[in-house]
């Protein structure tokens, strides 16, 4: 709009600037997670996960073959090898045979052994021991080497948490959980809340104005006033702690919000085809089943993304009304404090489930941003 | 039986019970009870209409009122009574009058979670405006906006437990002289030297590590609102501050902002409900440790590890009188948009 009056402002580039440190700053904590989850534990705890991306330089305490496996080579006792494993693809700077000087020589320079002996360390990880005397003792010489080595990821994390983890690190069984607790209790308010705001947008009844004004009243009572009581219902009734008691109570918080939003959507639907409906002969429920729904269509989806997002990252609810003491219905969210008390230092593990929660609300976000921002903006701006 | 089996029962039961009840009400209203034929076919039909809506309320306003109103009225009640284990076995609930809201007055957790509230109810509603709008005013103006916008905006599908475990790996904090995994922590050893922090265990300060997650959240959802309320200002406005010579700031604090000054006071207000009833994210990260506590958690607290429900009751009463202003201010606004 700056430009309009023919001056472009100077500020463009500041803005740029201003804009990727903030992108930044707001995607930097979630990227943290997201690379730490690909990485080995003995990685996470060795260096940031920043670090991750360059090859970065590593003290490592490798060990050579032992003496059983030396072969006699014209008159000398030799054991050759590669330090590294398979594949790894590692370049030694420096490297030394006691931990208190470990970086005496340089790649391909040979070093005299105490018991006897000498060993030649290539910059590629393969060494050469030589003797006159045979090597003797059951295990291979230490070697201290600095090496720069390569980015390395790893699915380990992910195939732990979701397939083969013990039962306080898998995630299947929550994530099973959580999708039986969020698929009911998105669907079942929506069809009641649309039918409730059809009432309050196109029928007319005294105290219409009243119920209104009751429902935006309901909109902001926290929940926290609810779980004792609605506890002891469930319990007097039977219900108890369970499936039901969580769909019905997500149901119950769910619907003011849904019924004003859909409600002020279908205010705004033109009057003409609701009544030219009328004069036509059709009943109200037609005239709902038919015309309103339909037409209605982005408002459902923006109420069906919001209660999903709610339920699915929901904790309290799930705590007071669904997980009982033998913890078979956990959902995801509760699990991730288990994990938090019980392995706070485990990131690769505390990472993963993580993520492996977060990606489906992520994934629902990217894919319906549209909706979900339609149905902020009318349930919020006047 | 499996839930995720008993979970699709439980869809169509519901769906179907629901389509079901609308779809036979309304038939055996205009079939039977009031037939628009015969002669009274005009009265018959004026009588449906009167009933009707309240046919398509009936389910909401039941489940409205059993899971929102009744617990409500309920809460106030348990506030002012004690629950007493007889004799026999059975609990009975004595009315101890203000009995618990003394004695939760006289907790130092309770000032404690009270004061810290407070602080969130400050600096929480602030940054997040703030930042929102920052983001909703630089991110209109460049080609990329709408990605830079929708990343911002990301936070508000992760969940206050993520974010808790997001956070805590920037905040974590290694041994002195080891390399530190905690971003927070490399960059202020790195810059000043010192050791390094557990920043989430030094008392006040950890409080504003708490409510940083929370700004992070939030301010998606301010930017995203601020910047449609931004797009709606009239251009005229804009273009004779320009013509008069305005500089980019001045544009900004004295002809845009009073301009949607409505708009950042509902967004003002939607953040500070979410800040009173903020629980998952103290709950996972400090558990109100190291005097972090905050009502809501304290509230659980008292509720589920005490098992005192009176005083857990009571401490709900005092986020919902928290509330009231708001929910007061809504309703006002609502009745005069409706006139």
């Amino acid at each position: 709009m700056d430009n309009i009056a023919g001056t472009k402002s100077s500020l463009t580039w500041a803005v740029h600037l201003s804009v990727v440190a903030l992108v930044a700053l707001w995607l930097f904590p979630t990227v943290g997670l997201l690379v730490s989850s690909f990485r080995t534990a003995d990685q996470i705890a060795t260096s940031g996960w920043w670090k991750s991306m360059f090859p970065s330089e590593q003290n490592l305490t490798l060990r050579t073959e032992a003496p059983e496996t030396q072969a006699q080579i014209d008159g000398l006792y030799v054991i050759e090898g590669k330090l590294f494993e398979e594949g790894k693809d590692a370049t030694i700077s420096v490297w030394g045979i006691s931990s208190r000087a470990i970086s005496d020589f340089n790649a391909g320079d040979t070093a005299e052994l105490r018991k006897g002996g000498t060993v030649t360390v290539q910059a590629d990880g393969s060494y050469r021991m030589e003797n006159a005397e045979p090597f003797e003792g059951s295990r291979g010489s230490r070697i201290f080497v600095t090496a720069e080595t390569p980015p390395e990821f790893t699915w380990a994390n992910y195939k732990n948490v979701l397939i083969t983890g013990d039962a306080t690190d898998n995630m299947t069984n929550a994530f099973f959980n959580t999708l039986t607790v969020t698929i009911p209790a998105t669907i079942i308010p929506i069809l009641i809340a649309a039918f409730a705001a059809y009432a309050l947008a196109w029928m007319d009844f005294p105290g219409r104005a009243l119920l209104i004004a009751f429902i935006v009243a309901l909109l902001v009572v926290p929940l926290q006033l609810a779980l004792i009581p609605l506890l002891r219902l469930h319990l007097g009734i039977g219900i108890g702690k369970g499936y039901l008691g969580v769909w019905l109570a997500h149901t119950g918080f769910g619907l003011p919000l849904a019924i004003y939003l859909l409600r002020n959507y279908m205010v705004g639907l033109p009057r003409d085809i609701i009544e030219n409906a009328r004069v036509d002969g059709a009943t109200e429920f037609q005239i709902f089943t038919k015309i309103i729904l339909p037409l209605s269509f982005p408002a459902l989806a923006s109420f069906a993304i919001f209660q999903f997002l709610w339920t699915w990252n929901d904790l309290l609810v799930s705590l007071v009304f669904l997980i009982d003491a033998t913890g078979e219905t956990t959902v995801m969210t509760k699990q991730i404090v288990e994990l938090l008390g019980t392995r706070g230092g485990n990131w690769e593990i505390l990472a993963t489930s993580a993520f492996v929660s977060i990606s489906v609300p992520l994934l629902v976000f990217f894919a319906m941003q549209k909706y979900l921002v339609r149905g902020l903006l009318a349930g919020s701006v006047k | 039986m499996h839930p995720a089996i008993l979970g699709l029962v439980i869809i169509i039961m519901g769906v179907g019970g629901c389509v079901g009840y609308f779809w036979l009400s309304n038939i055996v209203l205009d079939n039977f009870i009031y037939p628009p034929r015969g002669p009274n076919a005009g009265r018959n039909i004026n009588r449906a209409n009167i009933v009707r809506p309240w046919l398509f309320l009936f389910p909401a306003l039941f489940a409205l009122s059993v899971y929102l109103a009744y617990p409500v009225v309920e809460t106030i009640r348990l506030s002012l009574t004690e629950r007493v284990t007889q004799s026999d076995g059975s609990t009975t609930y004595d009315f101890v009058g203000f009995a618990n809201y003394a004695q939760m007055m006289a907790e130092d957790k309770f000032w404690e979670a009270l004061g810290n509230n407070m602080m969130w109810l400050i600096v929480v509603p602030a940054l997040s405006t703030a930042f929102g709008l920052l983001a909703a005013q630089l991110t209109d103006r460049i080609g990329w906006g709408s990605i830079a916008k929708s990343l911002i905006f990301m936070p508000m599908a992760i969940s206050f437990v993520g974010a808790a475990v997001i956070w805590k790996l920037v905040y974590d904090a290694r041994p002195p002289g080891t390399e530190q995994i905690g971003i927070l922590n490399a960059i202020y050893v790195w810059f000043s030297g010192n050791e390094p922090q557990q920043w989430l265990t030094v008392p006040f300060w950890n409080s504003f590590m708490l409510m940083i997650v929370l700004v992070w959240i939030q301010t998606g959802f301010a930017m995203v609102i601020l910047s449609a309320a931004l797009r709606g200002i009239p251009e005229e406005t804009v273009e004779a501050a320009i013509v008069d010579g305005a500089n980019p700031f001045q544009i900004f604090f004295k002809i845009k902002i009073p301009q949607i000054m409505g708009t950042i006071v509902v967004v003002w207000t939607t953040i500070t409900i979410v800040v009173l009833k903020v629980f998952d994210i103290v709950f996972a990260m400090t558990n109100g440790q190291w005097e972090t506590q905050v009502l809501a958690n304290y509230m659980y607290d008292k509720l589920f590890r005490a098992n005192d429900w009176g005083v857990g009751s009571a401490a709900a009463m005092v986020i919902m009188l928290l509330v009231t202003p708001i929910l007061v201010w809504n309703v006002y606004n609502a009745r005069k948009e409706m006139k």
